[in-house]
């Protein structure tokens, strides 16, 4: 009993120590003085409660764990058939959810497809980053630098020199594949937690630049007033802007209606996305992408099968980079403002926590992790301020519990068996 | 002339003090990675949250009435350290430990999600808002000619000085002459082997999160008392600079953290003072890149050897 019963009475003290006066007692300040307030009832009752659960846990640990096994999620293999047969199904499954995204929006609230959209551009988001963290396996803590380089490429080039959507981005996926090469150009040589940091850093970097050069981007006031994406010329305003340009419903002789932008934009973001979805699918298969994984799995057996480990991952670090310049394009068309607030560090972590929940290097889990994260915060608005506490707490707890992600990436593999 | 050196003495003895406390804040940085060669990337929350305490002690004992200042501040110090090294117990309990001898890459997001954790902890806790705090200690000797250039040096600078170089001192002690500081050096040659004489490293371990967790709320309470603010995210800019510090002095050494930290504070001193104070981050996180290309094992760190 007491080899459990010290621990027991230790943890329950350090709970007490890390609650009691974080979230008993709160910071007021009264004029110029500072003074204290003590929590209410509740929260005293919360913080013993804790503490009484952290001490039981303690004391019976190894019952509880006997008693309760984390449940293992079920396999796919066991669910779907296998083979051929498993492929002419996916098939025809990934085909129907196609068909579906593209009809729904034609049917549904102008609010839904306009998270829809936002959705789709964190799945970009996610999946550019699942390139460099879950394939190359390099963690790039500034992700979100390269998507304020995409963005601030359209809003900048549509600002000062009137160049459209559709020139812009392309330009902006190269602009942003540049910074990722001049950054990793240098940096990839780094130790794998060397370069999280220096990423982070470098993600600062950017924030503080676009915050600061007021002169070219408008510092924390933003750039507002960015035009939208137009089909061919058919601008979705109720007025044309462009000269000679025609409005939308009118070519078609429709009455106007805004929602018609809405699911324009998220057509386009879908189009997008599926695009994505493509390349990186197709990339996985070529030699560079088998090439990334490799590199992830063992450094040093790459290098003696006579693969460049640097240049390999500049091509992850690249490409990642680009996706990321296509999404921060088509977001600063979507939102029609941005400012540096848009791209500070939470939001490269909000990625991460994307492709960490979805399972990195598997492209379904980080779709669906997508949508999790996004929809799942706007549908359950009271828990909104604890979004990123959440966030915070999942990702913890799903290295511990399942570092693979909800869905991971299957592979046919051998796995050595490691004896310490 | 004159002015100019005046100055020029001013800015050095700002940066020495902010410096001071980037030191303490990169001991812990810099003792975590000389033994499990891993980033404790919530470092950054802890300093946080030993500001916090620190500011929640001083005005409760305020409230209560006491006004002895020299026993206000020990026990600032000595709660707001004792909070934060449970916290930094915690850190190390429930985002390292489980994933010891996995790959690096999940303990890293592991801590980072820690790190986020904790901040939004404390934000819906105390309020996303700034914090004031009204000065302790005031006033201060100034030095040279009023009518061109004074070079002013407050009380609480020197408090910052004096605290930190005790702080300092104890450490030294501790780890060159203790029975636990014999540990952790031995810890951080080789683990595996300690681990076979006999020393519990899972303890050893824990000590230094907890160690460097009571340095970065000495820093806590010190930069607290200075600038007389906090807030949630401050731990983020902190742990990033004091990162910088201990790659600076060459990551794993503590003289190294130390001297790292005073070179940034006087280099972002200098950079505020000569350039412009908007871009003294940039310079900052610019120095810590340069650094790690040309020079990754810091001015005083042993060069790493990659075994195969």
């Amino acid at each position: 009993m007491n080899k459990t019963l010290y621990p027991a009475i230790f943890a329950a003290i350090i709970m007490l120590v890390l609650t009691s006066l974080m979230l008993g007692v709160n910071l007021k300040t009264e004029g110029i003085a500072l003074t204290l307030e003590g929590a209410d009832q509740q929260t005293w009752l919360a913080i013993g409660a804790a503490t009484l659960v952290v001490f039981f846990f303690q004391l019976f640990r190894a019952q509880i764990t006997r008693a309760i096994k984390l449940p293992t999620l079920p396999s796919v293999d066991s669910v779907l058939p296998a083979g051929q047969q498993r492929d002419t199904l996916t098939r025809i499954g990934a085909g129907l959810v196609i068909l579906a995204m593209f009809i729904w929006p034609f049917f549904g609230s102008r609010g839904a497809v306009d998270l829809a959209t936002l959705t789709l551009i964190y799945v970009m988001l996610g999946l550019g980053l699942n390139i460099v963290v879950g394939l190359a396996g390099l963690l790039d803590l500034g992700y979100v630098a390269f998507y304020a380089v995409g963005a601030y490429t359209y809003a900048l080039l549509s600002l000062y020199f009137d160049v459209s959507f559709w020139i812009a981005l392309p330009l902006s996926g190269l602009l942003a594949a540049i910074f990722g090469f001049l950054l990793g150009f240098p940096v990839l040589r780094l130790r794998g937690d060397y370069l999280a940091i220096v990423t982070l850093g470098f993600g600062e970097i950017i924030r503080i630049l676009l915050n600061n050069w007021t002169s070219l981007t408008g510092g924390p006031n933003g750039i507002s007033r960015i035009p939208k994406p137009d089909l061919f010329g058919l601008e979705f305003t109720r007025r044309a802007k462009g000269e000679g340009n025609i409005p939308f419903h009118e070519y078609f002789g429709i009455a106007y209606d805004p929602s018609h932008k809405v699911i324009f934009l998220y057509l386009l973001a879908v189009i997008l996305v599926l695009i994505t979805v493509y390349v990186i699918h197709r990339l996985t298969r070529m030699p560079i992408g088998r090439a990334w994984e490799a590199l992830r799995e063992d450094d040093i057996a790459c290098r003696s099968l006579g693969l460049n480990p640097t240049f390999i991952k500049l091509t992850a670090f690249t490409m990642g980079a680009s996706f990321a310049g296509f999404a921060g394009c088509f977001f600063a068309a979507r939102q029609g403002f941005i400012s540096p607030e848009s791209f500070v560090f939470i939001e490269s972590a909000i990625i991460l926590a994307i492709v960490v929940l979805g399972g990195m290097g598997s492209q379904l889990g980080i779709i669906l992790a997508a949508v999790m994260l996004t929809v799942l915060p706007e549908l359950a608005r009271e828990f909104q301020e604890y979004r990123m506490l959440m966030f915070g707490l999942m990702m913890v707890f799903m290295m511990i519990w399942r570092p693979q992600g909800l869905v991971p990436m299957k592979r046919p593999h051998l796995e050595l068996k490691q004896y310490d | 002339m004159l002015e100019n050196i005046l100055y020029f003495i001013q800015q050095l003895l700002n940066g020495l003090t902010i410096g001071s406390t980037y030191a303490l804040i990169a001991i812990g940085y810099t003792m975590v990675y000389g033994i499990i060669g891993m980033i404790n990337f919530a470092h950054g929350e802890v300093y946080m949250i030993g500001t916090y305490v620190s500011f929640i002690v001083i005005a409760g004992l305020t409230v209560l009435g006491l006004e002895n200042l020299p026993l206000i501040f020990m026990a600032a110090l000595l709660v707001s350290m004792g909070v934060a090294a449970a916290y930094g117990f915690t850190i190390e309990r429930v985002a390292y430990r489980p994933l010891r001898g996995q790959p690096r890459l999940l303990a890293l997001i592991s801590a980072i999600g820690m790190s986020i954790f904790l901040q939004n902890f404390v934000r819906i806790s105390q309020g996303s808002r700034d914090i004031a705090m009204p000065s302790l200690v005031t006033g201060g000797w100034s030095f040279g000619d009023a009518s061109s250039f004074e070079v002013s040096l407050s009380y609480m600078q020197v408090i910052i000085w004096v605290v930190t170089l005790i702080t300092m001192a104890a450490l030294t002690l501790f780890i060159s002459r203790s029975k636990w500081g014999r540990a952790c050096r031995a810890c951080s040659q080789d683990l595996g082997m300690t681990n076979m004489l006999g020393i519990n490293t899972n303890n050893i371990i824990a000590l230094t999160f907890v160690v460097g967790a009571a340095m970065a709320a000495v820093a806590g309470l010190l930069v607290g008392m200075y600038y007389g603010v906090v807030n949630p995210y401050i731990g983020f800019i902190a742990g990033l600079k004091a990162f910088t510090a201990a790659v600076l002095g060459g990551i794993g050494s503590i003289p190294g953290a130390m001297l790292g930290g005073l070179l940034l504070g006087v280099t972002e001193a200098m950079t505020s003072a000569y350039f412009s104070s908007e871009y003294k981050d940039v310079v900052a996180f610019g120095l810590l890149i340069t650094i790690l290309l040309f020079r990754p094992s810091g001015l005083l760190g042993k060069p790493e050897v990659e075994k195969i």
